[in-house]
């Protein structure tokens, strides 16, 4: 039983002088200099302003981000346990609902936010937010992606980088990699299982300079489930100096590893497209990062060829792996 | 099915409901705000139930499919966070799935309700009663409460959501109930009037703890070694104040449906035939039918027995249960339930009364222990009958070396 209730009818912000100078994520975390999935939070929170709760999936984001008495969030937040992201975003948006429905709290607006990490909303909880996917709740979700479980002492995760070192993949005098997962395409599996979810997207907080803020309110303003996937450099893991973080970033998107798209209503657009722009050597980004090092010239081939086959065969290029399946079906 | 009770100011009427049955009429008075299914036998009836006051217009009530019982619990949990009064519950092993979540809805200080129809755990597999999964929150901070009739299941969620989200206690609630002997058997219930219901019932308040733009707090931040004691000192705390809240609160519902036919003159467990009884046997659930008709056709031939029905299992009424049953010779503790490798390799319920009675040193009773009806095998009167007689026998000073046996076992 859903309750209509007016939106909040965001701008889009067209200049960075242009964005809201309130705070709603302010001092008192304590993640690394140069933390991207940080600015991830400030943005999502500056977007969406105050009218918003926001529940966060162990990780760092949780650890690192929300000491006790010391807490950055200005809006309501509360943690979530690693694999249920989707599950309280659920919890919360039913529980607002009912009681406005029911006459119990004011009826207005109130956007409902879970942010979780590639560990716990990519393998952990991904059936969780697909069961949110499928609901008529407004939430939305954003899966940041730093590409580890970066809390826990840097473990490769179904989103780490082929080849990447990590705790758990580190490059010995045997196996040079142990990481030999290609990345899982979590935004596009989402878009593509939930037709009725109408908005999905993926961001960098830094680059295009805004693009995230604005994927933010167009979500909200979509109305109903949406999901947002964000592409995060952490020094810490990736193992570089936290000054590149912001560079890092827009080489990942550039070398064409990170597509950068947004989904409305079944319609791509791509908000970085690489066949109008080109793209950059896959190696000149992986080199940058002390967690491929170890890696040698088949190494590198290996993954641009990946990365061509993304952009070059997939029959929605960067986007969904399949191959001439159109042409199979009219054959 | 009505009969032709005549409704009174309190009762509504008066249907033959099974316990899920009967618990889902007291989710609707309730007014129960969102409810969070996910399926398995046997407590899912109440689910099924639920859906179709929903779907028929009787319950105004948010209700979600989860899509496993980690998810179901965490959306119970969340939505109680915003201040709405949340319905979840399960059985056995989906119980046990989403541990992670029973566990925080504790520590975060939530007071949902839950059913749970109790069910073995896997493996093997099995549908019948065994009350490992709810035992396995007694550590955690939960509420947990066994209803041995429908009647006592539909009043207990009354009862349960108001003792939970009292600001003294602020725990979940686990209502508890033997899978098939008590969630899919027959009894006739008397219905309360929402009137009657809201009388006793006051609305859910999480006060300043309610997760609200109007109040901006940050809920369950990391709080290291630095804070974790003197959090899970509150938690401590709030379940020792539970005991007094409980008390109020059955005093209050024999206030208002106490002259009308439902009345409780102790909170926490029921004797039956315990004047004057030499032995007893305590128990939990629905093994308080075959007992009680035992210790009746024993009373007949003259022997003194009596039988304790444990209702409340956390908090536990220590002091309660420690005088009445320091009150006999022998007791005989029945446990549905196993704790493998415990000091007395028996059940859980063993190691809870003897802690409770251990302070009588030599002058308590002579305590065994008798493990049986697990998976759902029946426990019958004569098994009961051969129970009190080897608890009259302990209680003559005849305590056997190994003081757990179990009951109905093939040899
Ligand atoms: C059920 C459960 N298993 C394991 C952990 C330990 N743990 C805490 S944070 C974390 C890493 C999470 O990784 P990710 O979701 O990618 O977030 P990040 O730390 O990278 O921000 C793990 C494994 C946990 N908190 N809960
Ligand atoms: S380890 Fe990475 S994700 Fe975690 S706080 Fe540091 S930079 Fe941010
Ligand atoms: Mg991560």
């Amino acid at each position: 039983m859903a309750t209509t209730l007016p939106m909040i009818d965001y701008e889009k912000i067209k200049k960075v002088h242009d964005a809201p100078l309130e705070e709603f994520y302010t001092s008192g975390h304590r993640t690394c200099q140069g933390c991207e999935s940080a600015l991830v939070m400030r943005d999502f929170a500056k977007a969406s302003g105050p009218r918003t709760i926001a529940t966060g999936a162990t990780g760092c984001m949780y650890v690192a981000n929300t000491s006790y008495q010391t807490t950055p969030w200005v809006i309501p937040w509360m943690h979530t346990q690693l694999g249920a992201g989707g599950a309280s975003a659920v919890g919360m948006a039913a529980g607002i609902r009912a009681l406005m429905r029911k006459g119990k709290i004011a009826k207005e607006k109130i956007n409902i936010i879970n942010f979780s990490g590639d560990l716990g909303g990519a393998d952990m909880g991904l059936s969780g937010i697909s069961a949110a996917l499928q609901t008529d709740y407004d939430l939305l979700i954003i899966l940041y992606d730093n590409e580890s479980a970066a809390n826990t002492d840097i473990q490769a995760t179904g989103l780490s980088t082929y080849g990447a070192v990590t705790t758990f993949t580190p490059s010995g005098k045997k196996r040079r990699i142990m990481q030999r997962r290609w990345k899982k395409n979590v935004a596009p599996m989402l878009a593509i299982g939930h037709p009725t979810c109408r908005y999905v997207a993926t961001a960098s907080a830094t680059f295009p300079a805004l693009d995230f803020m604005n994927k933010t309110r167009k979500a909200l303003n979509v109305g109903g489930p949406t999901f947002i996937h964000t592409f995060d450099p952490c020094p810490k893991g990736w193992d570089f100096h936290p000054g590149y973080s912001r560079e890092l970033g827009e080489l990942g998107i550039k070398c064409g590893i990170f597509p950068l798209y947004e989904i409305l209503d079944g319609k791509v657009t791509y908000t970085y497209d690489p066949h109008k722009k080109g793209r950059i050597p896959v190696r000149d980004y992986l080199v940058k990062q002390g967690r491929f090092a170890h890696l040698i010239d088949e190494d590198f081939d290996y993954i641009q060829g990946m990365v061509d086959t993304m952009w070059e065969e997939w029959e929605l290029p960067g986007i969904a792996p399949i191959k001439s399946g159109l042409e199979m079906a009219s054959r | 099915m009505t009969t032709a009770a005549q409704p009174t100011d309190v009762w509504e009427h008066e249907l033959l409901l099974t316990g899920c049955q009967a618990v889902s009429h007291a989710v609707k008075l309730a007014d129960v705000d969102v409810i969070a299914a996910y399926p398995i036998r046997p407590y899912t009836e109440v689910m099924d139930q639920l859906s179709q006051l929903i779907a028929d217009g009787e319950l105004d009530a948010e209700y979600i499919i989860a899509d496993s019982e980690h998810s179901q619990f965490e959306i119970v949990k969340h939505a109680s966070s915003v201040g709405a009064r949340a319905f979840g519950g399960s059985s056995g092993t989906g119980w046990m799935y989403g541990m992670e979540a029973l566990a925080v809805t504790a520590t975060d200080r939530l007071p949902p309700l839950f059913l749970v129809g109790n069910r073995a755990l896997d493996d093997p597999g099995a549908f019948g009663v065994e009350h490992n999964d709810a035992m396995s929150v007694r550590d955690l901070g939960w509420l947990i409460c066994w209803a041995s009739t429908a009647q006592e299941a539909l009043e207990h969620v009354f009862i349960g959501y108001r003792v939970a989200e009292d600001k003294r206690v602020r725990m979940p609630m686990a209502l508890a109930m033997d899978g098939g002997f008590l969630t899919h058997a027959q009894h006739m219930v008397k219905v309360p009037t929402l009137e009657a219901v809201k009388q006793f019932l006051p609305p859910y308040d999480l006060g300043d703890r309610v997760l609200h733009p109007d109040n901006p707090i940050s809920v369950a931040p990391q709080v290291n070694e630095d804070w974790v004691m003197e959090l899970r000192r509150q938690n401590w705390e709030a379940a020792r104040r539970a005991r007094g809240v409980i008390k109020e609160a059955y005093k209050e519902f024999n206030g208002v449906f106490g002259s009308h036919g439902s009345q409780y003159d102790n909170p926490y467990f029921t004797e039956y035939m315990t004047e004057d009884a030499d032995a007893v046997l305590i128990g939990i659930g629905a093994v308080c039918m075959p007992t009680q008709t035992a210790a009746r056709r024993l009373r007949e031939k003259g022997h003194k027995v009596g039988y304790v029905n444990l209702r409340w299992f956390r908090p536990f009424p220590t002091e309660e249960l420690r005088a009445c049953l320091g009150r006999f010779k022998g007791v005989g503790v029945i446990d549905r339930d196993f704790s493998q490798g415990s000091p007395d390799n028996g059940g859980i319920l063993l190691q809870d009364v003897r802690s409770c009675l251990y302070p009588l040193r030599g002058d308590g009773p002579n305590v065994i222990n008798f493990m049986g009806g697990l998976g759902g095998r029946d426990i019958s009167i004569d098994e009961c009958i051969d129970m009190y007689e080897r608890t009259l026998a302990a209680g003559r000073g005849n305590v056997p070396e190994e003081i757990v046996s179990w009951i109905g076992l093939r040899e």
